[in-house]
């Protein structure tokens, strides 16, 4: 019985420790990527090559996204607006459900699993064909050249692609409520414009937005890097890099909403 | 073996999690020279070269390059001495976003300031010397095993390297892909003067370029000396595999308990 006990609490230290070795090392890699960063920002083209891939091949998910979560919320706000006699306040609900939450929450969560799993995956491969041990044979730092291009592109995606997500799902709200439902438009617009605040709605989005992509491009380029050199191994780290990068997406929310709107 | 060393290992250990992986390495790479390191699967031919590279620190000895201590290096100056270096990995290691003509001029755009005209003709010297100046525009999925282990090889002497190191370059590769390959790399090391090390355990085919062998067996050198001379060596290890027999001092075998105790009736079959 002594035995049985002294084993599992053996393994439970074990994996206590190997995790907070593991979240030092990844703090260690984040610190030196961004040392490591010069080379991404004075060869901007290299990071302008993986917004292509980040960003911009992330754009029809991202656009076709924002265009339903719109429409559904036009629908939903529309038929809770009515009951009260407000429904003209119909783009000023749609609006600030995505411009403070929706907009950089879902559209974060659906860059994790589009972009994120793909950087996984893809230095995860370079790791497993010993395309990064050969870069560091040539000299040449993986840090510098493979994973903070990819971090600076995810971080400079990952607020355009929410504020795409928004406007998208403004438009959607709009197709909605205005030209489907009958909402006047001009209440819909007027009264959009003189409620959202730019400092409190926009910037504070902007802002989550902005660290949902550092949160996400972390872990996905810390665990292409760290993943095993398998194809179980890589299949384990893009796993791992959508249900951390969830998780984490929604525990900093949560975190900076906190923060953003407690006087509010 | 004569001639000015460039490489020098000597009371080299490396244990990996408390495993030893090598033991008591001491090797010569002279200047010039194709050196040959031989052994079974997984008996630490690759740790040897890596260690060279620099990628893995010894326990203890020490590594040496162009008189300077690997291991002793800070980050710029090990990256320094890589730059004078080659390697050739086993299944080439291409970047498979580039094409054959990007992978090649990679070096030279990261560590030259060559203008782009010079660059193209660097690259196709380099691809010319390898035959494959022809598949310049292809991407790495277009080639061939033999074909992207020459593209590599291309890469790898793209600075004209004192050193090129070579992890298993014969390594599934088609009778005249091999043979391609060992030319290559006598011609090459002759041509750039530098020095080469050959991770192999194509005895036959690495015995045809080499200059000189050692053999490795549990992180041990077990034998070395020329070629010839490793063809006549009577040592039981050494004979059993440049004749690839089954049995030997390398058992068929994995250890196991007395075969009678397993299969007989009535025994515990798992024991």
């Amino acid at each position: 019985m002594d035995n049985v006990i002294t084993r599992a609490l053996t393994n439970l230290g074990h994996r206590v420790t190997s995790r907070i070795r593991r979240l030092g090392f990844a703090s260690r890699f984040f610190a030196m990527t961004l040392v490591y960063s010069g080379t991404a920002l004075k060869r901007f083209n290299l990071t302008i090559r993986e917004i292509y891939f980040t960003g911009v091949l992330s754009l029809i998910i991202i656009l076709v996204s924002g265009l339903f979560v719109g429409m559904v919320l036009g629908l939903q706000g529309y038929d809770t607006l009515q009951r009260y006699g407000s429904s003209e306040a119909l783009g000023i609900l749609v609006a600030l459900s995505l411009v403070r939450e929706l907009g950089p929450v879902v559209a974060a969560l659906l860059f994790a699993s589009r972009a994120g799993s793909a950087i996984t995956a893809e230095i995860g491969l370079m790791k497993a064909t010993e395309q990064l041990s050969a870069m560091e044979m040539m000299a040449v730092n993986p840090i510098a050249r493979v994973v903070a291009p990819r971090f600076w592109a995810g971080i400079i995606s990952m607020p355009l692609l929410a504020a795409l997500f928004s406007a998208m799902g403004i438009f959607g709200g709009y197709l909605v409520g205005v030209q489907l439902i009958g909402v006047d438009e001009g209440s819909f617009w007027s009264q959009m414009q003189a409620s959202v605040d730019f400092r409190e709605d926009i910037v504070n989005g902007v802002i989550k937005s902005f660290v949902f992509g550092v949160v996400v491009t972390w872990i996905a380029v810390f665990e292409g890097y760290d993943s095993e050199p398998t194809a179980e191994g890589v299949s384990g780290a893009t796993t791992r890099t959508v249900v951390t990068s969830s998780l984490a997406i929604l525990a900093a929310d949560f975190v900076l909403t906190a923060f953003m709107f407690r006087g509010v | 073996m004569s001639g000015e060393p460039l490489v020098e290992i000597r009371n080299l250990n490396f244990s990996y999690d408390g495993r030893p992986v090598l033991t008591g390495i001491n090797m010569v790479i002279p200047r010039g020279k194709v050196v040959a390191i031989m052994g079974q699967s997984g008996c630490g031919k690759t740790t040897t070269l890596r260690l060279i590279g620099g990628q893995l620190k010894p326990t203890s000895g020490h590594v040496k390059v162009a008189g300077q201590v690997v291991h002793d290096l800070d980050d710029d100056g090990l990256y320094r001495l890589r730059r004078r270096m080659g390697m050739l990995f086993q299944f080439g290691a291409l970047f498979t976003d580039m094409s054959v003509f990007d992978n090649v001029a990679f070096q030279l755009r990261e560590h030259t300031d060559l203008p782009e005209d010079l660059i193209r003709d660097l690259v196709m010297m380099k691809l010319h010397a390898v035959g494959l100046r022809g598949a310049h525009r292809l991407m790495p999925s277009e080639l061939s095993g033999g074909m992207a282990r020459r593209v590599a090889l291309a890469r790898a002497i793209a600075l004209d390297p004192m050193l090129i190191m070579y992890d298993e370059p014969f390594a599934g590769l088609d009778p005249i892909s091999l043979s391609i390959i060992g030319e290559l790399i006598r011609t090459l090391t002759q041509a750039l003067g530098a020095s080469s090390v050959v991770v192999t355990h194509d005895v036959q085919e690495s015995l045809k370029i080499v200059d000189y062998v050692y053999f490795v067996s549990a992180g041990r050198i077990v034998a070395e000396g020329t070629a010839e001379d490793i063809r006549r060596s009577d040592a039981p290890y050494v004979h059993q595999f440049v004749w690839g027999e089954a049995d030997g001092p390398v058992p068929f075998q994995y250890p196991a308990p007395a075969y009678a105790d397993q299969i007989l009736p009535g025994r515990a079959l798992h024991g």
